[in-house]
């Protein structure tokens, strides 16, 4: 397998709040970015997605740890940017207000490519429009941003980015503003960069189905750290970790029945509120809203185990043979199963048991 | 206040039945961007309206004309926005309200939830000093404590957590935003919330849970909801009826059930073909060949004529109308006025 373009390390980033306060925003996180391949980062809001791709970013320092540029910590910053871009996740403050469409794409590429003759740049500006499906582009061009809707900026945001010719796209929900049928368009332009340029992608995204309509991989995040990850085909269809289960199971889906959806809106209050950063839950941090929680959930944070193929979660029901109980209930069921209290494993060393200390 | 949870049984006279009513509502900006055209609907008390369509279609634009809050260069060119209050008093049409008036139904009758969360909250306000703002603009004889825990009692129905009320809005994530400016259009009680894509950037389990809650507000306190989410399957879930735009117009409009099962307009056809699934097999999807119109010259005949796969002769010249079609309303020359096919 290649070498990895851009790599964290055991990144934490904190940040201060009031007097003694600190908000434990990411920690653990490592996560490394290959050239032709795409991870979706998916998760809690909140957990620190846009936090940890804006230290990939450079934008802030990581409290510890290190992020690796082609296998280097220092590159000036002009260089790290045409290397590695970030499309922020809010367009409307993105885009310089004071400058039209035109302006924003001839400075990426002025920037970072010295292009220099008037008539190359505006042929490559009005390129970048049309891949963006901004179309016809010599319409969009002369706008300002406030002249465009949501869709319409972000995706002149894409454009920005694509004009620079990075190695490492970090797109923190690049394409939420646009309806269905140009998402397909973006999500289709962002394979084909992969597939032909090589380009390494972390695609930040609360819409899971899109993600695995273009990912290879999922990396799943809650309460700041990362706490699944794996090819996206077992990580959507076989999820090791209670949250990704309930992540999965929450996502609108139209071929979900009524009585199934009803159940779901019904049970959204017992599903618990989101822990605070600041103090956060000890131990697994999901414990508070986990139905299969274990006494040892509550002592200590649950190693990594690794289920094969790539796949590996942080749950202590792999380390404790209960690892059938994720796969043979759902979460609109699952409190009734805690307050019955853990129950034998029912299944535990067949089809799901995989952890490893579940040898047969 | 009167309450009205059920919407296929209003307890309240016919008169008042309806909330809103939009009748050939007309949006430009300066005079050159045809973005809502000649758009009619009725609201009814409780009900929620979902809104999707392309994107630049005009759904913004639409309603934040709905609540008079869009600002130059556009202008609202011709049509009326007919709005029933609680009192069961005669309708005013927001169109021509002044400016005074308008401010007194801000929030307790009508309040938004903007796309961009960013802009609703006032950065250098802290989070709890804007709800308390605007909990007193409206109460009076609220004290400034009363209002702060009112805030935080706001704030944790949308899962913010007390720790944050002091906090500014820069130190939320972006779903923490999007949150708080729901908490804080619900707050003075609206008879009428717009909300603009309110949910696009929270988790799928923050999502429903902040949708129960707002379908709960509602059986409970009766408003309605006009709700812009490119999220049909989303809109599947949660709307009343779904009605879909394109270059500005209406194109279809009916239950939600139905618009999902059996989408009439070739377009909204295209939108639903467009959705990668969730389990089914993945294969390569192309969603909707050709580009959006300008709206500043929009095709003529039917919109979507360039586009549409269905085209036949007549497409490109006459202007398709809304019309009733199995059940719900499609703006589409397959399906002509009295015939329904
Ligand atoms: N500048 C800051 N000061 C203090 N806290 C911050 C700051 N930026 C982010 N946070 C906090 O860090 C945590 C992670 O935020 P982040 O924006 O990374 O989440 P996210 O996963 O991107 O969420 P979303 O999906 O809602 O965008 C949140 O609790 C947020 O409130
Ligand atoms: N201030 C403005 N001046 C000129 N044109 C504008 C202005 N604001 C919006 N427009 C245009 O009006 C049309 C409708 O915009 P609107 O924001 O209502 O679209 P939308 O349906 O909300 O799109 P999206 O889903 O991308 O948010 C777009 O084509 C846009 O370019
Ligand atoms: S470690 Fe425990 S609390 Fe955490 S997800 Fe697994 S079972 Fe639930
Ligand atoms: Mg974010
Ligand atoms: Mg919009």
């Amino acid at each position: 397998m290649s070498e990895p373009v851009l790599e964290a390390r055991d990144v934490a980033k904190h940040f201060p709040v009031g007097r003694r306060g600190v908000v434990r925003a990411v920690e653990d996180a490592t996560l490394a970015l290959l050239p032709g391949r795409i991870v979706a980062l998916v998760g809690e809001s909140g957990s620190g997605k846009t936090t940890l791709a804006r230290v990939l970013a450079r934008f802030y320092p990581p409290t510890s740890g290190e992020v690796l540029l082609h296998g280097r910590a220092g590159t000036g910053r002009r260089g790290y940017h045409s290397d590695v871009q970030l499309i922020f996740q809010d367009p409307f403050g993105s885009l310089n207000p004071l400058h039209r469409v035109r302006y924003n794409l001839e400075r990426a590429l002025r920037l970072h490519h010295r292009t220099r003759d008037r008539r190359e740049l505006e042929r490559q500006v009005l390129d970048l429009l049309e891949r963006v499906s901004l179309s016809p582009a010599g319409d969009f061009v002369d706008k300002f941003p406030h002249e465009l809707s949501g869709g319409q900026r972000q995706r002149v945001v894409i454009a920005r980015a694509l004009a620079v010719r990075p190695k490492v796209l970090l797109g923190d929900e690049p394409i939420s503003m646009l309806d269905v049928s140009i998402r397909l368009d973006m999500l289709n332009l962002l394979a084909r960069l992969r597939d032909e340029d090589g380009l390494a992608l972390l695609y930040i995204t609360h819409d899971i189905a899109s993600a695995r309509y273009l990912c290879d991989d999922i990396v799943v995040m809650y309460a700041g750290r990362m706490i699944e990850g794996g090819p996206k085909e077992d990580v959507i269809a076989r999820p090791r970790h209670p949250y990704t289960k309930l992540l999965i199971e929450s996502s609108p889906d139209p071929g979900r029945g009524e009585d199934d959806r009803a159940a779901l809106f019904d049970g959204a209050d017992e599903l618990g509120e989101p822990p605070s950063l600041v103090n956060p839950p000890a131990g697994c941090r999901f414990h508070p809203r986990c139905p299969f929680a274990m006494p040892e959930c509550e002592q200590s944070p649950p190693p990594r185990t690794d289920l094969g193929g790539g796949h590996w979660a942080h749950c202590w029901l792999h380390q404790k043979g209960r690892a059938g109980d994720l796969a043979s209930t759902t979460h609109a069921a699952a409190p009734a199963l805690r307050a019955a209290g853990p129950a034998d494993a029912p299944g535990a060393a067949d089809d799901c048991g995989d952890g490893k200390e579940e040898g047969p | 206040m009167t309450s009205q949870t059920q919407e296929h049984a209003p307890a309240t006279p016919a008169a008042h039945r309806a909330v809103l009513r939009v009748d050939g509502l007309s949006v430009e900006y300066a005079g050159e961007v045809r973005a809502c055209v000649d758009v009619s609907f009725t609201l009814r008390r409780g009900e929620i309206l979902g809104v999707a369509g392309e994107s630049g279609s005009g759904k913004s634009t639409l309603i934040t004309a709905l609540t008079r809050l869009q600002r130059p260069p556009a202008v609202t060119t011709a049509g009326r926005i007919l709005y029933h209050g609680r009192d069961g008093g005669p309708p005013v049409d927001l169109v021509t309200l002044d400016d005074k008036a308008l401010r007194d139904l801000r929030w307790t009758s009508l309040s938004i939830v903007l796309q961009s969360a960013m802009d609703a909250l006032n950065p250098v306000l802290r989070l709890g000093a804007q709800f308390a703002d605007a909990l007193r603009a409206h109460d009076r004889r609220m004290s400034k404590k009363e209002a702060w825990q009112r805030a935080a009692e706001l704030l944790a129905m949308v899962g913010i957590s007390a720790d944050r009320v002091r906090g500014y809005p820069h130190q939320l994530s972006g779903g923490m935003r999007q949150r708080a400016a729901i908490a804080l259009a619900l707050a003075c009680r609206p008879d009428l919330v717009v909300m603009d894509e309110p949910t696009t950037a929270v988790d799928v389990v923050m999502q429903r849970q902040i949708l129960s809650q707002v379908l709960r507000l509602r059986d409970e306190l009766g408003f309605a909801v006009v709700f812009v989410t490119h999220d049909l399957s989303l809109l599947l879930e949660v709307a009343d009826r779904i009605a879909i735009m394109y270059a500005g117009r209406i194109v279809e409009i009916g239950t939600a059930r139905a618009l999902y099962t059996g989408p009439k307009h070739p377009y909204t056809q295209g939108l639903r073909d467009s959705f990668p699934p969730l389990h089914a097999p993945l294969r390569p999807l192309s969603g909707i060949p050709g580009s959006p119109p300008d709206l500043r010259r929009p095709p003529p005949g039917c919109a979507f004529h360039p586009r549409c796969p269905e085209r036949f002769d007549g497409c490109d010249r006459i202007l398709p109308e809304l019309v009733p079609a199995a059940g719900h309303e499609v703006a589409c020359l397959l399906y002509p006025a009295g015939g329904d096919r």
